[in-house]
Protein backbone atom coordinates (compact mmCIF):
# COMPACT_ATOMS: atom_id res chain seq x y z
CA UNK A 1 0.00 0.00 0.00
CA UNK A 2 2.56 2.29 1.47
CA UNK A 3 4.97 0.86 -1.63
CA UNK A 4 2.48 1.99 -4.05
CA UNK A 5 1.91 5.27 -3.21
CA UNK A 6 5.49 6.02 -3.23
CA UNK A 7 5.35 4.57 -6.94
CA UNK A 8 2.58 6.61 -7.66
CA UNK A 9 4.14 9.95 -6.33
CA UNK A 10 7.56 9.30 -7.58
CA UNK A 11 5.57 8.66 -11.34
CA UNK A 12 3.86 11.96 -10.88
CA UNK A 13 7.56 13.59 -9.87
CA UNK A 14 8.95 12.32 -13.17
CA UNK A 15 5.62 13.79 -14.79
CA UNK A 16 6.02 16.90 -13.31
CA UNK A 17 10.24 16.81 -14.17
CA UNK A 18 9.12 15.98 -17.58
CA UNK A 19 6.90 18.53 -18.16
CA UNK A 20 9.08 21.41 -16.52
CA UNK A 21 11.95 20.10 -18.45
CA UNK A 22 10.38 19.92 -22.04
CA UNK A 23 9.94 23.52 -22.49
CA UNK A 24 13.52 24.00 -21.73
CA UNK A 25 14.49 21.57 -23.58
CA UNK A 26 12.42 22.83 -26.42
CA UNK A 27 14.33 26.22 -25.50
CA UNK A 28 17.68 24.14 -26.10
CA UNK A 29 16.61 23.73 -29.42
CA UNK A 30 15.80 20.26 -28.83
CA UNK A 31 13.26 20.26 -31.10
CA UNK A 32 14.69 22.38 -34.39
CA UNK A 33 16.29 19.33 -36.00
CA UNK A 34 12.83 16.78 -36.07
CA UNK A 35 11.01 19.92 -36.47
CA UNK A 36 13.31 21.12 -39.74
CA UNK A 37 13.58 17.89 -40.94
CA UNK A 38 10.11 17.25 -41.16
CA UNK A 39 9.40 20.65 -42.64
CA UNK A 40 12.22 20.11 -45.36
CA UNK A 41 10.84 16.70 -46.04
CA UNK A 42 7.10 18.32 -46.59
CA UNK A 43 8.67 21.02 -49.13
CA UNK A 44 10.00 17.65 -50.96
CA UNK A 45 6.59 16.18 -51.44
CA UNK A 46 5.20 18.74 -52.37
CA UNK A 47 8.13 19.10 -55.33
CA UNK A 48 7.38 15.11 -56.01
CA UNK A 49 3.47 16.10 -56.59
CA UNK A 50 3.98 19.33 -59.06
CA UNK A 51 5.94 17.21 -60.85
CA UNK A 52 3.90 14.17 -60.77
CA UNK A 53 0.97 16.65 -61.93
CA UNK A 54 3.04 17.67 -64.41
CA UNK A 55 3.03 13.95 -65.76
CA UNK A 56 -0.46 13.80 -65.59
CA UNK A 57 -1.00 16.88 -68.06
CA UNK A 58 1.71 15.59 -70.55
CA UNK A 59 -0.06 12.67 -72.47
CA UNK A 60 -2.79 15.14 -73.21
CA UNK A 61 -0.96 18.12 -74.65
CA UNK A 62 0.98 15.56 -76.59
CA UNK A 63 -2.60 14.17 -77.90
CA UNK A 64 -3.42 18.02 -78.97
CA UNK A 65 -0.36 19.09 -80.72
CA UNK A 66 -0.43 15.53 -82.87
CA UNK A 67 -3.54 16.92 -83.83
CA UNK A 68 -2.47 19.62 -85.49
CA UNK A 69 1.42 19.03 -86.27
CA UNK A 70 1.65 15.07 -86.47
CA UNK A 71 4.39 14.99 -88.40
CA UNK A 72 7.23 16.67 -85.84
CA UNK A 73 7.39 13.16 -84.86
CA UNK A 74 10.69 13.62 -83.37
CA UNK A 75 9.82 16.41 -80.49
CA UNK A 76 6.76 14.52 -79.82
CA UNK A 77 8.54 11.13 -79.23
CA UNK A 78 11.17 13.00 -77.27
CA UNK A 79 8.51 14.18 -74.83
CA UNK A 80 7.04 10.66 -74.58
CA UNK A 81 10.16 9.35 -73.94
CA UNK A 82 11.04 11.72 -71.10
CA UNK A 83 8.28 11.22 -69.77
CA UNK A 84 8.32 7.99 -69.57
CA UNK A 85 11.86 7.96 -68.19
CA UNK A 86 10.98 10.02 -65.78
CA UNK A 87 7.46 8.66 -64.23
CA UNK A 88 9.76 4.74 -64.31
CA UNK A 89 11.83 6.30 -61.19
CA UNK A 90 10.47 5.08 -57.67
CA UNK A 91 9.96 8.64 -55.84
CA UNK A 92 9.52 8.64 -52.39
CA UNK A 93 11.09 10.05 -49.06
CA UNK A 94 13.94 7.73 -49.57
CA UNK A 95 15.17 9.27 -52.93
CA UNK A 96 16.49 11.91 -50.54
CA UNK A 97 18.20 9.21 -48.37
CA UNK A 98 20.44 7.72 -51.79
CA UNK A 99 22.47 11.12 -53.32
CA UNK A 100 22.89 8.91 -56.68
CA UNK A 101 19.03 8.28 -56.92
CA UNK A 102 18.36 11.74 -55.71
CA UNK A 103 20.50 12.90 -58.99
CA UNK A 104 19.04 10.56 -61.54
CA UNK A 105 15.65 11.76 -60.51
CA UNK A 106 16.52 15.46 -60.99
CA UNK A 107 18.04 14.71 -64.43
CA UNK A 108 15.60 12.75 -65.77
CA UNK A 109 13.01 15.87 -64.69
CA UNK A 110 15.10 18.30 -66.20
CA UNK A 111 15.05 16.58 -69.48
CA UNK A 112 11.78 16.33 -69.57
CA UNK A 113 11.63 20.06 -69.07
CA UNK A 114 14.05 20.45 -71.97
CA UNK A 115 11.22 17.96 -74.27
CA UNK A 116 8.17 19.94 -73.34
CA UNK A 117 10.03 23.63 -73.85
CA UNK A 118 11.25 22.24 -77.76
CA UNK A 119 7.34 20.88 -78.03
CA UNK A 120 6.07 24.49 -76.67
CA UNK A 121 8.13 26.39 -79.20
CA UNK A 122 7.14 24.19 -82.15
CA UNK A 123 3.79 25.25 -81.38
CA UNK A 124 4.49 28.90 -82.03
CA UNK A 125 4.59 27.72 -85.78
CA UNK A 126 1.03 26.11 -86.43
CA UNK A 127 -1.61 29.06 -86.16
CA UNK A 128 -4.34 26.54 -85.74
CA UNK A 129 -2.61 24.90 -82.60
CA UNK A 130 -1.85 27.86 -80.73
CA UNK A 131 -5.67 29.23 -81.75
CA UNK A 132 -7.09 25.74 -79.82
CA UNK A 133 -9.10 25.90 -76.65
CA UNK A 134 -7.51 22.90 -75.89
CA UNK A 135 -4.02 23.97 -76.56
CA UNK A 136 -4.70 27.26 -74.62
CA UNK A 137 -5.82 25.55 -71.71
CA UNK A 138 -3.28 22.92 -71.83
CA UNK A 139 -0.46 25.34 -71.85
CA UNK A 140 -1.71 27.10 -69.21
CA UNK A 141 -2.03 24.54 -66.86
CA UNK A 142 1.82 23.45 -68.14
CA UNK A 143 3.16 26.83 -67.60
CA UNK A 144 1.34 26.88 -63.99
CA UNK A 145 2.77 23.70 -63.20
CA UNK A 146 6.22 24.87 -64.28
CA UNK A 147 5.80 28.01 -61.62
CA UNK A 148 4.76 25.90 -59.14
CA UNK A 149 7.48 23.30 -59.43
CA UNK A 150 9.73 26.59 -59.50
CA UNK A 151 8.07 27.71 -56.29
CA UNK A 152 8.40 23.99 -54.50
CA UNK A 153 12.05 23.58 -55.48
CA UNK A 154 12.77 27.16 -54.15
CA UNK A 155 10.73 26.34 -51.13
CA UNK A 156 12.30 23.35 -50.52
CA UNK A 157 15.74 24.23 -50.85
CA UNK A 158 15.03 26.98 -48.04
CA UNK A 159 13.43 24.28 -45.88
CA UNK A 160 16.93 21.88 -46.58
CA UNK A 161 18.88 25.23 -45.95
CA UNK A 162 17.25 25.63 -42.64
CA UNK A 163 17.38 22.56 -41.33
CA UNK A 164 21.30 21.51 -43.08
CA UNK A 165 22.71 25.06 -40.78
CA UNK A 166 20.56 23.90 -38.16
CA UNK A 167 22.85 20.59 -37.77
CA UNK A 168 26.18 22.43 -38.01
CA UNK A 169 25.31 25.49 -35.95
CA UNK A 170 25.03 25.77 -31.92
CA UNK A 171 22.96 24.60 -29.89
CA UNK A 172 21.27 22.65 -32.00
CA UNK A 173 24.37 21.19 -33.22
CA UNK A 174 24.90 19.31 -29.88
CA UNK A 175 21.51 17.50 -29.99
CA UNK A 176 22.42 16.33 -33.39
CA UNK A 177 25.92 15.22 -32.22
CA UNK A 178 24.31 13.56 -28.40
CA UNK A 179 20.69 12.45 -29.49
CA UNK A 180 20.00 12.48 -33.14
CA UNK A 181 23.02 11.02 -34.48
CA UNK A 182 21.37 9.50 -37.55
CA UNK A 183 20.19 13.15 -39.08
CA UNK A 184 22.01 13.41 -42.31
CA UNK A 185 22.19 16.76 -44.52
CA UNK A 186 19.85 16.39 -46.94
CA UNK A 187 20.68 17.03 -51.11
CA UNK A 188 19.75 19.90 -52.63
CA UNK A 189 19.18 21.58 -55.95
CA UNK A 190 21.86 23.29 -57.61
CA UNK A 191 21.26 26.47 -59.77
CA UNK A 192 23.29 25.42 -62.85
CA UNK A 193 20.39 22.21 -63.14
CA UNK A 194 17.88 24.63 -62.96
CA UNK A 195 19.79 26.70 -66.66
CA UNK A 196 19.81 23.16 -67.94
CA UNK A 197 16.41 22.87 -68.32
CA UNK A 198 16.25 26.57 -70.79
CA UNK A 199 15.16 25.80 -73.98
CA UNK A 200 17.56 26.29 -77.35
CA UNK A 201 16.31 28.25 -79.74
CA UNK A 202 17.39 27.83 -83.47
CA UNK A 203 16.98 30.53 -85.72
CA UNK A 204 19.38 29.77 -88.45
CA UNK A 205 17.87 26.77 -89.47
CA UNK A 206 14.33 27.25 -89.68
CA UNK A 207 12.33 23.81 -90.08
CA UNK B 1 60.30 40.94 -27.82
CA UNK B 2 57.53 41.27 -25.46
CA UNK B 3 56.50 45.34 -26.82
CA UNK B 4 56.75 43.53 -29.98
CA UNK B 5 53.87 40.72 -29.29
CA UNK B 6 52.06 43.07 -26.90
CA UNK B 7 51.66 45.44 -29.98
CA UNK B 8 50.72 42.28 -32.22
CA UNK B 9 48.06 41.46 -30.02
CA UNK B 10 46.73 44.63 -29.41
CA UNK B 11 46.75 44.95 -33.45
CA UNK B 12 44.99 41.24 -33.77
CA UNK B 13 42.13 42.97 -31.42
CA UNK B 14 41.18 46.18 -32.94
CA UNK B 15 41.50 44.17 -36.53
CA UNK B 16 38.87 41.95 -35.31
CA UNK B 17 36.73 44.72 -33.33
CA UNK B 18 37.24 46.48 -36.96
CA UNK B 19 35.73 43.04 -39.03
CA UNK B 20 33.37 42.46 -36.36
CA UNK B 21 31.72 45.99 -37.18
CA UNK B 22 32.38 45.89 -40.86
CA UNK B 23 29.78 42.49 -40.48
CA UNK B 24 27.47 44.07 -38.35
CA UNK B 25 27.32 47.08 -40.75
CA UNK B 26 26.94 44.61 -43.61
CA UNK B 27 24.62 42.61 -41.99
CA UNK B 28 22.32 45.78 -41.37
CA UNK B 29 22.76 47.22 -44.71
CA UNK B 30 22.39 43.50 -46.01
CA UNK B 31 18.78 43.34 -44.69
CA UNK B 32 17.73 46.86 -45.54
CA UNK B 33 18.39 46.30 -48.96
CA UNK B 34 16.47 43.06 -49.05
CA UNK B 35 13.51 44.76 -47.32
CA UNK B 36 13.59 48.01 -50.02
CA UNK B 37 13.27 45.53 -52.88
CA UNK B 38 9.84 44.83 -52.26
CA UNK B 39 7.25 48.02 -52.49
CA UNK B 40 4.79 48.73 -49.19
CA UNK B 41 1.41 47.37 -49.19
CA UNK B 42 0.23 50.58 -48.51
CA UNK B 43 -3.70 50.01 -49.62
CA UNK B 44 -5.27 47.57 -51.60
CA UNK B 45 -4.46 49.27 -54.44
CA UNK B 46 -0.38 49.88 -54.65
CA UNK B 47 0.06 51.98 -57.91
CA UNK B 48 4.19 52.71 -57.81
CA UNK B 49 3.75 52.68 -61.55
CA UNK B 50 1.48 55.54 -61.32
CA UNK B 51 -0.22 53.79 -64.56
CA UNK B 52 -4.13 54.59 -62.65
CA UNK B 53 -5.55 57.92 -62.05
CA UNK B 54 -7.13 59.11 -58.49
CA UNK B 55 -11.07 58.62 -59.72
CA UNK B 56 -9.92 54.40 -60.64
CA UNK B 57 -7.87 53.73 -57.65
CA UNK B 58 -10.73 55.07 -55.34
CA UNK B 59 -12.81 52.84 -57.34
CA UNK B 60 -11.00 49.90 -57.30
CA UNK B 61 -10.52 50.40 -53.42
CA UNK B 62 -14.11 50.56 -52.80
CA UNK B 63 -15.19 47.76 -54.91
CA UNK B 64 -12.32 45.48 -53.58
CA UNK B 65 -12.87 46.10 -50.06
CA UNK B 66 -16.98 45.92 -50.59
CA UNK B 67 -15.76 42.63 -52.28
CA UNK B 68 -13.67 41.09 -49.38
CA UNK B 69 -16.29 42.63 -46.55
CA UNK B 70 -18.65 40.02 -48.30
CA UNK B 71 -16.84 37.58 -49.43
CA UNK B 72 -13.27 37.23 -47.16
CA UNK B 73 -11.24 37.10 -50.43
CA UNK B 74 -8.47 39.69 -50.59
CA UNK B 75 -7.54 41.02 -54.18
CA UNK B 76 -4.79 43.13 -54.03
CA UNK B 77 -3.87 45.42 -57.08
CA UNK B 78 0.25 46.24 -57.58
CA UNK B 79 2.02 48.33 -60.07
CA UNK B 80 5.54 48.30 -60.64
CA UNK B 81 7.69 50.31 -62.65
CA UNK B 82 10.63 47.58 -63.55
CA UNK B 83 11.68 44.31 -62.71
CA UNK B 84 15.52 45.36 -63.23
CA UNK B 85 15.63 42.43 -65.34
CA UNK B 86 14.06 39.69 -63.14
CA UNK B 87 11.57 37.22 -63.72
CA UNK B 88 8.07 38.25 -63.36
CA UNK B 89 6.56 34.73 -61.54
CA UNK B 90 9.13 34.90 -58.44
CA UNK B 91 8.72 38.46 -57.67
CA UNK B 92 5.04 38.17 -57.50
CA UNK B 93 5.49 35.26 -55.21
CA UNK B 94 7.98 36.91 -53.16
CA UNK B 95 5.55 39.84 -52.96
CA UNK B 96 2.58 37.51 -52.29
CA UNK B 97 3.89 36.11 -49.83
CA UNK B 98 5.75 39.21 -47.79
CA UNK B 99 2.25 40.90 -48.10
CA UNK B 100 0.78 37.45 -46.68
CA UNK B 101 -2.34 38.36 -48.93
CA UNK B 102 -5.75 36.06 -47.87
CA UNK B 103 -6.69 34.94 -44.69
CA UNK B 104 -4.66 32.50 -42.47
CA UNK B 105 -5.50 28.72 -42.92
CA UNK B 106 -7.98 29.87 -46.16
CA UNK B 107 -4.87 31.55 -48.23
CA UNK B 108 -7.54 33.21 -50.10
CA UNK B 109 -5.91 36.16 -51.31
CA UNK B 110 -5.19 37.09 -55.01
CA UNK B 111 -2.31 39.46 -56.34
CA UNK B 112 -2.78 41.42 -59.53
CA UNK B 113 0.96 42.85 -60.68
CA UNK B 114 1.41 45.15 -63.70
CA UNK B 115 5.15 46.01 -64.72
CA UNK B 116 4.80 48.35 -67.59
CA UNK B 117 8.07 48.37 -68.24
CA UNK B 118 8.78 45.15 -68.59
CA UNK B 119 5.31 44.84 -70.43
CA UNK B 120 4.49 42.11 -68.31
CA UNK B 121 1.59 41.33 -66.04
CA UNK B 122 1.22 38.49 -63.81
CA UNK B 123 -2.41 37.21 -61.53
CA UNK B 124 -0.81 35.76 -58.86
CA UNK B 125 -3.65 33.34 -57.08
CA UNK B 126 -2.96 32.01 -53.04
CA UNK B 127 -3.21 28.19 -52.17
CA UNK B 128 -6.92 28.01 -51.19
CA UNK B 129 -8.19 30.16 -54.59
CA UNK B 130 -6.27 27.75 -57.13
CA UNK B 131 -9.96 25.13 -57.81
CA UNK B 132 -11.74 28.36 -58.12
CA UNK B 133 -9.74 31.42 -59.77
CA UNK B 134 -7.38 28.45 -61.84
CA UNK B 135 -4.49 29.14 -64.04
CA UNK B 136 -7.06 28.96 -67.41
CA UNK B 137 -9.33 31.66 -65.76
CA UNK B 138 -6.28 33.67 -65.34
CA UNK B 139 -4.24 33.07 -68.19
CA UNK B 140 -7.67 33.92 -70.39
CA UNK B 141 -8.24 37.25 -68.04
CA UNK B 142 -4.69 38.29 -69.05
CA UNK B 143 -5.09 37.60 -72.53
CA UNK B 144 -9.10 38.40 -73.17
CA UNK B 145 -9.45 41.38 -71.03
CA UNK B 146 -5.88 43.03 -70.35
CA UNK B 147 -3.38 42.58 -73.32
CA UNK B 148 -6.19 44.31 -75.59
CA UNK B 149 -6.64 47.08 -73.62
CA UNK B 150 -3.17 47.69 -72.94
CA UNK B 151 -2.24 47.43 -76.30
CA UNK B 152 -4.19 50.61 -76.67
CA UNK B 153 -2.46 52.21 -74.16
CA UNK B 154 -5.69 52.16 -71.06
CA UNK B 155 -4.14 50.52 -68.40
CA UNK B 156 -6.65 51.67 -65.87
CA UNK B 157 -9.66 50.21 -67.55
CA UNK B 158 -7.95 47.09 -68.89
CA UNK B 159 -7.06 46.51 -64.61
CA UNK B 160 -10.68 47.54 -63.75
CA UNK B 161 -12.12 45.03 -65.87
CA UNK B 162 -9.93 42.64 -65.05
CA UNK B 163 -10.62 42.99 -61.51
CA UNK B 164 -14.17 42.73 -62.04
CA UNK B 165 -13.28 39.67 -64.26
CA UNK B 166 -11.51 38.13 -61.57
CA UNK B 167 -14.41 38.77 -59.10
CA UNK B 168 -17.04 37.37 -61.60
CA UNK B 169 -14.87 34.05 -61.47
CA UNK B 170 -14.47 34.01 -57.73
CA UNK B 171 -18.47 34.42 -57.13
CA UNK B 172 -19.04 32.38 -60.20
CA UNK B 173 -18.45 29.18 -57.77
CA UNK B 174 -20.80 30.69 -55.09
CA UNK B 175 -21.73 27.57 -52.76
CA UNK B 176 -17.60 27.56 -52.20
CA UNK B 177 -17.43 31.55 -52.00
CA UNK B 178 -20.09 31.73 -49.09
CA UNK B 179 -18.49 28.66 -47.38
CA UNK B 180 -15.08 30.07 -47.56
CA UNK B 181 -16.62 33.20 -46.18
CA UNK B 182 -18.22 31.75 -43.24
CA UNK B 183 -14.95 30.01 -42.36
CA UNK B 184 -13.31 33.38 -41.96
CA UNK B 185 -15.72 34.78 -40.10
CA UNK B 186 -16.60 32.08 -37.78
CA UNK B 187 -12.52 31.86 -37.00
CA UNK B 188 -12.23 35.98 -36.79
CA UNK B 189 -15.45 35.40 -33.85
CA UNK B 190 -13.97 32.03 -32.68
CA UNK B 191 -13.37 32.75 -28.83
CA UNK B 192 -9.70 32.88 -27.57
CA UNK B 193 -9.87 30.22 -25.76
CA UNK B 194 -6.23 28.98 -25.52
CA UNK B 195 -5.11 32.28 -24.57
CA UNK B 196 -7.81 32.40 -21.94
CA UNK B 197 -6.69 28.92 -20.64
CA UNK B 198 -2.75 30.63 -21.15
CA UNK B 199 -3.60 33.12 -18.89
CA UNK B 200 -5.45 30.81 -16.84
CA UNK B 201 -1.88 29.07 -16.10
CA UNK B 202 -0.36 31.65 -15.66
CA UNK B 203 -2.34 33.37 -13.14
CA UNK B 204 -2.34 30.28 -10.90
CA UNK B 205 1.31 30.47 -10.97
CA UNK B 206 1.58 33.89 -10.31
CA UNK B 207 -0.97 34.67 -7.26
CA UNK B 208 -1.25 31.02 -6.49
CA UNK B 209 0.57 31.83 -3.53
CA UNK B 210 -1.13 34.86 -2.37
CA UNK B 211 -4.34 32.61 -2.25
CA UNK B 212 -2.71 30.06 -0.68
CA UNK B 213 -2.05 32.76 1.83
CA UNK B 214 -5.18 34.59 1.76
CA UNK B 215 -7.54 30.58 2.17
CA UNK B 216 -5.46 28.44 4.16
CA UNK B 217 -6.23 30.71 7.52
CA UNK B 218 -10.24 30.24 6.77
CA UNK B 219 -10.03 26.67 5.22
CA UNK B 220 -6.87 25.39 6.96
CA UNK B 221 -5.87 23.87 10.25
CA UNK B 222 -4.06 26.09 12.79
CA UNK B 223 -0.48 24.46 13.38
CA UNK B 224 1.05 27.31 15.22
CA UNK B 225 1.40 30.98 14.77
CA UNK B 226 0.71 32.15 11.71
CA UNK B 227 0.98 28.70 10.36
CA UNK B 228 -1.73 26.28 8.70
CA UNK B 229 -2.17 22.88 7.58
CA UNK B 230 -4.17 22.79 3.98
CA UNK B 231 -4.77 20.30 1.43
CA UNK B 232 -1.59 18.53 3.03
CA UNK B 233 0.66 21.17 2.92
CA UNK B 234 2.32 23.17 5.23
CA UNK B 235 1.39 27.16 4.73
CA UNK B 236 3.57 29.90 6.35
CA UNK B 237 1.95 33.36 6.50
CA UNK B 238 4.34 34.92 8.64
CA UNK B 239 5.94 37.89 7.06
CA UNK B 240 9.74 36.48 6.24
CA UNK B 241 12.39 39.19 7.04
CA UNK B 242 14.07 39.96 3.34
CA UNK B 243 16.42 41.86 2.53
CA UNK B 244 15.55 44.86 0.71
CA UNK B 245 15.66 44.79 -2.80
CA UNK B 246 17.89 47.15 -4.87
CA UNK B 247 15.01 49.71 -6.34
CA UNK B 248 15.74 48.87 -10.20
CA UNK B 249 14.32 51.01 -12.51
CA UNK B 250 10.88 49.00 -13.87
CA UNK B 251 11.49 47.65 -16.79
CA UNK B 252 8.99 48.74 -19.39
CA UNK B 253 7.39 46.40 -22.25
CA UNK B 254 7.35 48.95 -25.06
CA UNK B 255 5.66 47.23 -28.35
CA UNK B 256 3.99 43.99 -28.89
CA UNK B 257 2.20 45.39 -32.43
CA UNK B 258 -1.17 45.44 -32.29
CA UNK B 259 -4.75 45.41 -35.11
CA UNK B 260 -4.35 48.53 -36.67
CA UNK B 261 -8.02 49.40 -36.66
CA UNK B 262 -9.46 51.79 -39.33
CA UNK B 263 -8.32 52.82 -42.51
CA UNK B 264 -5.30 50.52 -42.41
CA UNK B 265 -5.16 47.49 -44.79
CA UNK B 266 -3.11 45.00 -44.18
CA UNK B 267 -2.92 40.91 -45.22
CA UNK B 268 -4.53 37.93 -43.47
CA UNK B 269 -1.48 35.56 -43.39
CA UNK B 270 -2.23 34.24 -46.58
CA UNK B 271 0.23 32.33 -48.69
CA UNK B 272 0.70 30.95 -52.44
CA UNK B 273 2.24 28.26 -54.14
CA UNK B 274 2.54 30.09 -57.66
CA UNK B 275 -0.90 29.65 -59.15
CA UNK B 276 -2.14 31.62 -61.37
CA UNK B 277 -0.67 32.71 -64.79
CA UNK B 278 1.46 35.46 -66.51
CA UNK B 279 1.35 37.21 -69.88
CA UNK B 280 3.04 40.21 -71.99
CA UNK B 281 1.78 42.80 -74.05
Amino acid sequence: MIQAMSMRASVMRAILMLMLAMPLLSACGFNTIPTREEQAKAAWSEVLNQYQRRADLIPNLVETVKGYAAHEREVLEGVVEARAKATQIQVDASLLENPEAFKTFMESQSQLSGALSRLLAIAENYPDLKASQNFLALQAQLEGTENRIAVARRDYIEAVRLYNTSLKTLPSMLWAKFWFTDAEPLPTFTIAEENQSAPTVDFGSGG
Amino acid sequence: MLTVSTQLSMGWKQYLRLLTLALAVLCVTGIAGFAQDLPALTGRVVDNAGLLDAATETRLTARLQAFEQRASDQIVVATIPSLDGGAIEPFANRLFRSWELGHTGEDNGVLLLVVPDDRKMRIEVGYGLEGTLTDLHSKLIIENTMVPAFRRGAFAEGIEKAVDDIIMVLEGNGAELEARAKRVAEEQSEPVWPLVLFIAVWATLFFGGMGLALLAPIFGRKIGPGRYQWLGMEIDTNPKPQRRRGAGSRGGFAGGGGWSSGGGFSGGGGSSGGGGASGSW
